[in-house]
């Protein structure tokens, strides 16, 4: 109903009328960046700020409530306190590669954000292999992660960045395959038409008993990949203090902290458009007046309503449970996730071919 | 091949191929507190764990000795912090038996509900600690809730909330608060309802269980051998509570059982201690609704002398045996005091325990070994 679409187009149109394509192109970038930009600023401190609100809801405390109203601008005091500090590149670093690895890891998670459709045709980039671009870009980050660890000349950050190369090149596995069963059931990698496909009922519902399988897996394979507690074996305070960004101090621990969060919020984004219908609203079979008072949602009101539901739910974990141990966490992996990914995939090409999902 | 004095400026042959040492420490967020373990890996895997000591030595036993026999108590405060009242009791018990003082049956009731309350505190924090270690936060608030009003009833009661100093030799230093037996059992019906709490986020936890079970496994020999007691040792299936060998104060009156598991992994030494929590609940039960009225320190002598000898006491603190050694030449303040700290003996098992698995395992051991840094240095 209320759609953002209004203003792009119409931003577009504008543009190309009063400028040459070229130019119109140019300042449609530039616009495009600043506005990534700003929401990378805004997800990072919305994010942090409710990483602390939850952890102090689940640990009985009340979390910060001292700067600005709750707390809300503890996140802008904390970034100012990391600007102001000293970015120190130890002396038997590799400086070239200690400083541009944080970088790699914010630019990952900024490539990410490209074919993410946000409200109804309020997308960057619609690209039509858009599940493979995801794929292919995310799996990048570990080279950030890597050369943080190596280039850092610290036994932490080394032992924590093998940890980080070995779960996140294993659990990439199964959040492909994960990913790959939507794909199989709607016969399109573009993420638009994924969305499209999902008019009439969320995969979640509609793909029967083997989409809610594939969706834990996907939640569980993206939290290992984004390295979040239970899974977060390459910080691991308490055996390698901080793990990869042992070393890292000022704006460039902040990159790496502020990564994680964009991290978090797109693979959380993505699940929300894989397995819950993206800015679809939620519709129920032929309940006309039900689905009629739910279209009057905006749709980015769906969207990051999904999508801060999964940042909820990952959150959760990390304060909930205990970390789980290199050896079991590959266990996990080979031995448990990707064979019954794999399984699932199985029965979701059955489940296709045969036109049995709704 | 590694010296602590030595600053090793070539680095290219040290060890064996692909061998990798790691200081874990002075400052380590798991060792809590300045315990340096030079840790030797191969990859993942622990090869060696070498403790290295000495960085919060404060001579307490030397320090001791300038002391009088009235003053001395109160130093032990600082070694085992999280059971200092039971620290301060031990000493009191070495006195009290070299100069034969009677103590009142009141003072003697309080001394065990305080300890027992230490005990539980000293758990309560060990729990949460440990479960920091494995990566889980928020059990640490929780038992810090319940530790909370401990650390109050000891405020009230003693005055502080830590290093108590509550006892003196022939009894207490002042009487309880009126409140006291109120709190106390208020303390009690809120563990009770909350302890199912720890239950469903730590025991019942796959993650956890699956980090603790079948890890740094000490058998009973081991622990024998190693000196092990307490907990850990209890966890090994040796019979080892100075409660019930050999009573001291009021422990002969009340019924409690011994906890002995037999596994000796980590999951067992776990299990020790929540079991023990509920056992010094059923200490503290059973006394408090009985304390005697009367006085709460007996007579003694202004400046207290200990005959010429040598005396030993020890008491279990939440932590193992604390011994107290004492050779007295008769005069005013003793001439040697040794303690028999349990940290000491605990973490000398670790090498033993931990060597062979891997990193995440040597945190989940050496967190059940529940190590007081500060007992250990002394």
């Amino acid at each position: 109903m209320f759609s953002l679409e209004g203003i792009t187009t119409a931003v577009q149109d504008w543009l190309f009328i009063k400028f040459n394509p070229t130019l119109a192109l140019a300042m449609e970038c530039i616009i495009v960046i600043l506005l990534a930009i700003t929401l990378f600023a805004g997800l990072g401190l919305v994010l942090v700020l409710m990483e602390r609100k939850v952890a102090a809801r689940i640990q009985i405390r009340l979390g910060p409530n001292r700067v600005g109203p709750g707390g809300m601008f503890q996140t802008v005091a904390d970034t100012l306190k990391l600007i102001m500090k000293e970015g120190l590149t130890p002396d038997s670093a590799d400086k070239f590669l200690f400083n541009l690895a944080p970088f790699i890891v914010m630019m990952v998670a900024m490539l990410l954000l490209a074919p993410i459709a946000f409200a109804k045709n309020f997308q960057i980039w619609d690209i039509n292999i858009g599940v493979l671009y995801i794929s292919a870009i995310s799996s990048l980050s570990v080279i950030g992660i890597l050369m943080a660890g190596w280039a850092s000349n610290n036994k932490y950050s080394l032992l924590g960045a093998m940890r980080s190369g070995a779960q996140i090149v294993s659990y990439e596995l199964s959040a492909g395959l994960a990913v790959l069963t939507i794909v199989v059931l709607t016969g399109s990698l573009q993420l638009s038409e994924i969305i499209a496909a999902q008019q009439n009922g969320w995969w979640i519902f509609k793909g029967h008993i083997p989409a809610v399988i594939a969706f834990v897996i996907f939640i569980i394979a993206v939290t290992a990949e984004t390295n979040r507690a239970p899974f977060d074996l390459a910080e691991a305070e308490s055996e390698l203090t901080a793990g990869f960004h042992t070393e890292y101090s000022g704006m460039k621990f902040a990159l790496f902290f502020l990564a994680e969060y964009i991290n978090i919020f797109i693979v959380c984004a993505i699940g929300a458009t894989l397995f819950l219908g993206g800015w679809m609203p939620l519709h129920i079979g032929s309940w006309e007046a039900f689905n009629h008072i739910m279209d009057y949602i905006p749709s980015s009101v769906w969207f990051m309503g999904k999508t801060f539901f999964l940042i909820f739910v990952i959150m959760w974990f990390r304060w909930t449970f205990p970390r789980l141990r290199i050896d079991q966490l590959l266990n996990l992996e080979w031995k448990y996730l990707l064979p019954i990914s794999l399984l699932n995939l199985l029965l979701v090409a059955v489940i296709a071919i045969l036109g049995w999902h709704f | 091949m590694y010296n602590q004095t030595e600053i090793i400026k070539d680095t290219t042959n040290l060890g064996p191929e692909g061998e990798l040492i790691i200081n874990m420490g002075p400052q380590h967020p798991a060792t809590h507190g300045v315990l340096h373990l030079v840790v030797t890996l191969n990859g993942e895997t622990i090869k060696k764990i070498e403790p290295h000591l000495g960085y919060i030595h404060r001579s307490i036993e030397k320090m001791c000795e300038s002391l009088t026999y009235r003053q001395f108590i109160y130093v032990t405060s600082r070694m085992d912090y999280l059971s200092s009242h039971i620290n301060n009791l031990g000493c009191a018990l070495l006195i009290e038996k070299g100069m034969q003082i009677e103590v009142p049956e009141r003072a003697k009731y309080i001394r065990v509900i305080l300890s027992e309350l230490t005990r539980i505190a000293s758990h309560e924090l060990w729990l949460g600690a440990m479960a920091m270690d494995l990566g889980a936060f928020t059990p640490f608030f929780y038992t810090f809730r319940e530790r909370e009003m401990i650390t109050e009833i000891m405020e009230e009661t003693c005055g502080a909330r830590l290093t108590m100093n509550y006892i003196v030799p022939g009894g207490l230093m002042y009487d309880i608060h009126p409140d006291f037996q109120k709190k106390v059992k208020a303390f009690i019906k809120q563990f009770k309802e909350k302890v199912t709490e720890f239950e469903d986020l730590v025991t019942n936890n796959i993650i956890f269980q699956s980090r603790t079970k079948g890890i740094g496994i000490l058998t009973a020999e081991d622990a024998i051998s190693f000196g092990c007691t307490g907990p850990v040792a209890r966890a090994s299936g040796v019979s080892c509570d100075i409660r019930k060998l050999y009573p001291y104060d009021v422990y002969d009156k009340v019924e409690f059982d011994e906890v002995i598991e037999t596994a000796g992994d980590s999951f067992a030494r776990y299990i020790v201690r929540v079991k023990e929590m509920n056992q010094s609940i059923r200490i503290i039960e059973q006394l408090i609704d009985c304390i005697p009225e009367g006085d709460f320190v007996g007579k003694t002598k202004n400046v207290l002398k200990l005959p010429k000898g040598e005396f030993y006491t020890r008491v279990e603190t939440a932590r193992g045996e604390l011994g107290v050694f004492v050779v007295s030449e008769g005069g005013a303040n003793p001439y040697r005091i040794k303690f028999r700290s349990p940290g000491f003996s605990n973490l000398s098992a670790l090498n033993h325990m931990a060597a062979g698995s891997k990193i995440g395992d040597l945190m989940a051991t050496m967190g059940t070994l529940d190590l007081v840094i500060p007992d250990i240095d002394r």
